[in-house]
């Protein structure tokens, strides 16, 4: 790794001041499993790196059924997954933070690294997407709320400008008569990264018996986690049942133009999103309390 | 060269005092310049747990650490794990099983161990097998080292039922 500086401030503003005044290379360090990677292996430039783990804000997990989950953007996987309110009202969120790496990569990796990192495989940003998060953003001019689809804008590019930094993300409380998920495919079982993933969410009416909204993100098989906004509205009004979600799974599939890679090649990303996006459907209504 | 900066920590029960810059790994740390090598070094990017070590009771890998993060915090590293008479139940665990080989990953899983059993006494072997996929074994296959946490299991429990 190359040589630099390091801070540690305990507060956003400190944060803050320090990111505007540094006119190198400045990145901020929470769990360090994206960042030291690639400190060493790519000998990125980096002049300073701010450990933002000792601010409060970044390190919270707190839920209200008024304003909903709050994860502060340092906070790790392990605190996520060991939450109780998150385990009873937000399933997708559990399932992704229990996937990321192993135990030792849980306890540090955090949602908001996830997010910044902007890498299109991210298990976390499709969760959350799925559950129509909001980024929380503060810089120099003040702060801004980005809805978490427009965050991540390519490969590991995100709208951050310089001096602006994420402090937490923001999860409405679900509805009355709502489940998720977060499904994805991987060659291996445990520590591997997405070849493709769904998240979804499901609103039932008060009879369980019909659609009211529903939100699908699809992971891995475009520049960034995206909306897969046409096959969520053919949901809409509906009531659940295999041939809707079969119907649902491939608009999503015909909706996305992935790329071959090492991890997999493009038809076979197009047929996983197929077959994924079904079976998360049918997960997310089974846990808004549909019974078949 | 960037700035020596002064680390305090506990390492393995003691108060310790070290210099870092502020790039050094915790791994370095340890073993460049504590001399604790029974960490060890593998792929150095998170994805084979040779460096596994305790920080404040919760599994990391120490090369995904910076040292300078570890001021004021409470390592256990793999030495720490015995006293300077007998071996710790995992270690004899492993030891009875068979549970190594070469030995360059033993340290990792060992101290991945040790944080399962203090989370939970009675693992099956899909939670043992679950909780050590983080730790990269090129020798065992992996079955001995699974019979060796459930052995060690068990003789953390007989010795917590000696101790009632």
């Amino acid at each position: 790794m190359k040589t630099f500086d390091y801070e540690a401030p305990a507060t956003i503003d400190q944060t803050i001041a320090l990111m505007s005044k540094t006119s190198g290379h400045t990145f901020l360090l929470a769990g360090g499993t994206d960042l030291l990677v690639q400190l060493r292996s790519s000998n990125k430039d980096v002049d300073l790196v701010i450990d933002v783990k000792g601010i409060p804000e970044l390190n919270q997990v707190n839920y209200d059924e008024f304003s909903g989950l709050v994860i502060g953007a340092a906070a790790p996987c392990s605190l996520i997954y060991e939450s109780e309110p998150i385990l009873e009202n937000f399933p997708a969120i559990i399932d992704a933070a229990t996937i990321i790496g192993g135990k030792a990569i849980q306890n540090r990796a955090s949602f908001g690294g996830n997010l910044c990192n902007a890498s299109p495989s991210g298990d976390a940003i499709g969760a959350m997407m799925s559950l129509g998060a909001i980024c929380n953003v503060v810089g120099l001019k003040g702060a801004r709320n980005i809805p978490i689809e427009e965050f991540c804008i390519a490969p590991g590019k995100n709208v951050l400008a310089k001096g602006e930094m994420l402090i937490s993300i923001q999860i409405p409380s679900p509805r009355p008569n709502s489940g998720s998920n977060y499904l994805r495919f991987t060659p291996r079982a445990e520590m591997d990264i997405a070849v493709a993933g769904v998240g979804a969410s499901i609103e039932l009416d008060s009879d369980l018996n019909r659609i009211l909204s529903a939100r699908i993100a699809l992971v891995a098989v475009a520049p960034t986690p995206v909306l897969a906004t046409e096959a969520s509205e053919s949901l809409i009004g509906q009531k659940p049942s295999r041939s809707i979600f079969e119907k649902a799974a491939s608009v999503a599939k015909e909706t996305i133009s992935p790329i071959t890679d090492v991890r997999g090649s493009a038809a076979q990303r197009k047929h996983l999103i197929g077959v994924l996006t079904r079976r998360c459907l049918d997960i997310a209504v089974n846990r808004a309390g549909f019974v078949s | 060269m960037s700035k020596k900066r002064v680390v305090s920590s506990t390492i393995n029960g003691q108060q310790v005092e070290f210099l870092t810059e502020p790039q050094q790994s915790l791994l370095e740390c340890l073993r460049d310049t504590l001399g604790l090598t029974g960490s060890k070094e593998g792929c150095n990017d998170g994805n084979c747990g040779a460096c596994s070590v305790l920080i404040d009771n919760r599994l990391v890998n120490a090369c995904l650490m910076l040292g300078i993060e570890i001021d004021g915090k409470d390592v256990v590293t793999v030495e720490g794990l015995s006293n300077a008479h007998e071996l710790h139940p995992v270690q004899e665990a492993f030891v009875l099983e068979d549970g190594l080989q070469c030995g360059y990953c033993t340290p990792g899983f060992i101290v991945a161990t040790k944080a399962l059993l203090d989370k939970n006494a009675n693992p099956t072997e899909d939670e043992i097998r679950f909780w050590l996929a983080g730790n990269l074994c090129r020798c065992t296959g992996y079955d001995k080292i699974v019979r060796s946490v459930r052995l060690a299991s068990q003789l953390m429990n007989n010795a917590k039922k000696d101790l009632q």
